[in-house]
C-alpha cells in the first residue's frame, strides 16, 4: 500500500487531507464562519470533477483510449443518485404523492416504472451508480474493442454515445424528468441537503472518494497490468504479438474507469442539487479531456489538479467576464498543448528538476 | 524430427491481387530457414497468415500437425508458441529495457493474473539471463526508446526469446544494421536455432550466407525454389526473377 504513495501522490494527498480538515472546521466550528457554505459546496463539486478526471486519465493517459463520452458515465451515476433523492422526497413534493415524483404525477402516470423500483433504498441506488455506468462501458467496450475500433474512430463513437443518451434523456417518456431532469431534493439518509453539516459531510466524502480513486488507479497502473496498458498505448500490435488479448485489457480498464466516473456523478448530484440531460452534452466530455491535458496526462495527480484548476478558473472567470470564459478555456487548451505537453504538473516538476509523465520519455525517444 | 509448421495450398488475394498463390511450405522442428524473395513476393503476408493476423482464402496452415492456425488470432498464435519480430523494431519505448523483457516473459496473460502479478526470483533470473544473451545488461534501466537501432532489434529478439516460443518469425532483422551488427545477429540466430525453430525473412544476401541454412525463394506468392543457398542461386528462374536484377 505504501509503495503506491510516491512523492507526487504523497504531496497531493497531504494537501487534500489538510483541505478536508480545514474546510469543514472553518465552516462549522469557527466563530464568524471564515469558510462560507457556498465555498464548501463549490469545492466539493471540484473534487467530484477531479475524480472524473482521474477516471479519464486512467483510460486515456495509460491506455491511449481517448474517450470523448466520459460525461455519460458521470451523468448516469448522477441520475442513479438523483433517482434515490427523488424517492426520498416522498409526500413532501408539490403534488404530495407518497410514491410518484412530481414530474410523473404531472405526466398523469399512475404507477412507478419498473426501472425506478429499488431506488428508494440508498444502498441499491449507490450500487446502481457504479453498476449502470460499468455495464454500459462493458457492452460498449465489448463491441468496440473486439472490432478493433481505435483512435479517432473510437473517440467519435464515444461522443455519439453520450449525444444519443442526451437526446434520450431529454424525452419525457423516458421517465427521468425530461428536460428539467431531477431536482428539488430534500434530504439524503435523513440529513437535510440544505444543512451546512450535510454539505460538509458530502465534501469530506468527495475528498475520500478522490483519494480512494487515486490510490486504486495508482495500484492498477503500477501493477504489471499497468505496464501492459502502457504497452498497448505505445505499440498495440506488438502487445498482441507477445500474446496479450488487448481487447480484454482495454475492457477491464474502461469498465473500472466508467464506474469511477459514476461514483463521481453520484457524489456530485446531492451537492449541486440537480441532474439534467445537459450533463450528457458532448461539450462536457470534451471539457474533461481539457482538464486532464492541462493538468498532465498519464500522471493521475495531474489530472485531478487540472480539474480543480479549471474549476476554480471557471468560477472566477464566469463571475468577472462571463462571456469570455469559453474563449479563455480554448486559449488555455491551445497554450498547454503547444507549450506544456506534460501539463501543469510537468511544468512544476521540471522546475524542480524531475521527470514527469509519458511525454518526457516520449520526447527523449523521438530525439 | 517432425514438422513444426506446414502450409498447404494456401491462397490469399487482396482486391483481386493474389498475394499468396498456392503456397506450400514445411518447416521441421528446430530448423533454421531463410526465406528470400523480391518485394511483393508475399513474405509479409505469409507471416501475417501464420500469426493469425490475416486469414487465408483457401488452404491449410497446421501447427505441430495438430492445431489449425487459420482459426487463431495474434494473441492466440503467440500463446501457442509463435513469436514474431517486425521489420521495423517495435519495442515499448516509454518503458525500461528490463520491463520490456518482463512483459514478454512466458507467463499467464489473463487480466487478473497480470493485475496481481508479483515478480518472482525466477523471473528476475530469466530477465538477467536474456539481457545477457542479447548484450543489453548494461542498459537494463534505460528507456527502450533511448536505445540505438541495432540495440532495439536485439531487445526485440530478447523479447521474443522471453516468450520461449517454439517458432520465431524474424522479419528482416539486418535492415539498417552495420556489417558487424549483421554478422552478430546471424550468429545469434544460429545459436537460437535447434532449441527453437527459426524462420528468417531477409533481403541481405551476405546475411543469408552467414546464416548457412536451407533457403526458400518466394516469387509472386509461390515457392520458386528451395535448397541450400548455392543450389537456389544456380536456379535459372531464381536468377531471372531475383538475383539477376
Amino acid at each position: 500500500m505504501l509503495n503506491l504513495v510516491d512523492r507526487r501522490m504523497g504531496i497531493f494527498l497531504a494537501g487534500l487531507f489538510l483541505l478536508t480538515v480545514a474546510i469543514p472546521v472553518g465552516n462549522l466550528a469557527m466563530a464568524g464562519q471564515p469558510v462560507p457554505s457556498y465555498i464548501v459546496a463549490l469545492l466539493g463539486k471540484y473534487l467530484c470533477y477531479a475524480l472524473l478526471a482521474v477516471a479519464l486519465d486512467l483510460v486515456w493517459g495509460y491506455c491511449g483510449i481517448l474517450s470523448l463520452g466520459h460525461g455519460a458515465f458521470f451523468a448516469l451515476g448522477g441520475y442513479a443518485m438523483g433517482m434515490h433523492l427523488m424517492r426520498e422526497i416522498g409526500a413532501r413534493g408539490v403534488y404530495a404523492n407518497p410514491v410518484l415524483p412530481d414530474f410523473m404525477v404531472f405526466l398523469n402516470w399512475d404507477s412507478l416504472p419498473w426501472y425506478w423500483l429499488g431506488f428508494d433504498m440508498f444502498g441499491f441506488a449507490l450500487a446502481m451508480a457504479l453498476l449502470v455506468p460499468g455495464l454500459l462501458a462493458f457492452v460498449f467496450g465489448w463491441f468496440a474493442f473486439r472490432s478493433r475500433v481505435t483512435g479517432v474512430y473510437l473517440s467519435i463513437i464515444t461522443q455519439a454515445m453520450t449525444y444519443a443518451l442526451m437526446l434520450a434523456f431529454f424525452r419525457n417518456e423516458m421517465g427521468f424528468g425530461g428536460y428539467n431532469g431531477l431536482t428539488d431534493f430534500k434530504d439524503v439518509l435523513g440529513f437535510s441537503l440544505q444543512a451546512d453539516s450535510t454539505r460538509a459531510g458530502l465534501f469530506v466524502l468527495s475528498a475520500l472518494a478522490l483519494a480512494a480513486g487515486l490510490l486504486v488507479s495508482k495500484a492498477i497502473t503500477s501493477s504489471k497490468l499497468g505496464k501492459v496498458l502502457i504497452a498497448i498505448r505505445d505499440a498495440e500490435s506488438r502487445t498482441r504479438f507477445i500474446g496479450y488479448r488487448v481487447e480484454e485489457y482495454k475492457l477491464f480498464v474502461f469498465v473500472v474507469s466508467a464506474m469511477m466516473a459514476g461514483l463521481a456523478g453520484a457524489l456530485y448530484v446531492p451537492q449541486v442539487g440537480i441532474i439534467n440531460p445537459g450533463e450528457f452534452s458532448p461539450a462536457n466530455s470534451i471539457g474533461i479531456v481539457i482538464w486532464v491535458a492541462l493538468g498532465g496526462r498519464g500522471t493521475l495527480v495531474g489530472a485531478a489538479m487540472g480539474a480543480i484548476i479549471v474549476g476554480i478558473a471557471q468560477t472566477l472567470f464566469t463571475s468577472w467576464f462571463p462571456e469570455l470564459w469559453l474563449f479563455a478555456l480554448g486559449g488555455l487548451f491551445v497554450f498547454v498543448t503547444i507549450f506544456l505537453p506534460d501539463g501543469v504538473l510537468g511544468l512544476i516538476e521540471s522546475r524542480l528538476g524531475r521527470k514527469a509523465g509519458p511525454g518526457a520519455a516520449a520526447k527523449e525517444a523521438s530525439a | 524430427m517432425s514438422t513444426q509448421l506446414l502450409l498447404d495450398g494456401v491462397n490469399r488475394s487482396f482486391d483481386g491481387f493474389k498475394a499468396i498463390n498456392d503456397l506450400s511450405l514445411a518447416v521441421e522442428k528446430g530448423e533454421l530457414r531463410a526465406i528470400i524473395g523480391p518485394n511483393g513476393a508475399g513474405k509479409t503476408t505469409m507471416m501475417d497468415i501464420i500469426t493469425g493476423k490475416t486469414r487465408p482464402d483457401t488452404g491449410r496452415v497446421m501447427w505441430n500437425q495438430s492445431v489449425d492456425l487459420t482459426r487463431t488470432d495474434e494473441a492466440g498464435s503467440a500463446r501457442l508458441g509463435i513469436g514474431r519480430k517486425f521489420q521495423k523494431p517495435t519495442v515499448f519505448e516509454t518503458q525500461t529495457v528490463e520491463d520490456n523483457i518482463a512483459l514478454a516473459l512466458k507467463e499467464d496473460r489473463s487480466v487478473w493474473a497480470t493485475l496481481f502479478h508479483r515478480r518472482s526470483a525466477e523471473d528476475t533470473r530469466r530477465i538477467g539471463e536474456l539481457l545477457e544473451l542479447v548484450k543489453l545488461s548494461h542498459v537494463a534501466g534505460w528507456m527502450a526508446g533511448d536505445l540505438s537501432h541495432g540495440q532495439k532489434q536485439w531487445l526485440e529478439i530478447g523479447m521474443l526469446l522471453a516468450q520461449d516460443p517454439e517458432l520465431l518469425l524474424v522479419d528482416e532483422p539486418a535492415a539498417g544494421m552495420t556489417d558487424a551488427e549483421t554478422m552478430r545477429t546471424a550468429e545469434l540466430l544460429r545459436q537460437i536455432a535447434g532449441r527453437h525453430t527459426v524462420i528468417v525473412v531477409e533481403h541481405d544476401m551476405d546475411f543469408v550466407r552467414a546464416l548457412d541454412c536451407r533457403v526458400t525463394v518466394l516469387h509472386q506468392g509461390h515457392v520458386l525454389a528451395e535448397g541450400s543457398l548455392d543450389h537456389v542461386s544456380a536456379n535459372e528462374q531464381v536468377i531471372e526473377v531475383y538475383l539477376g536484377r
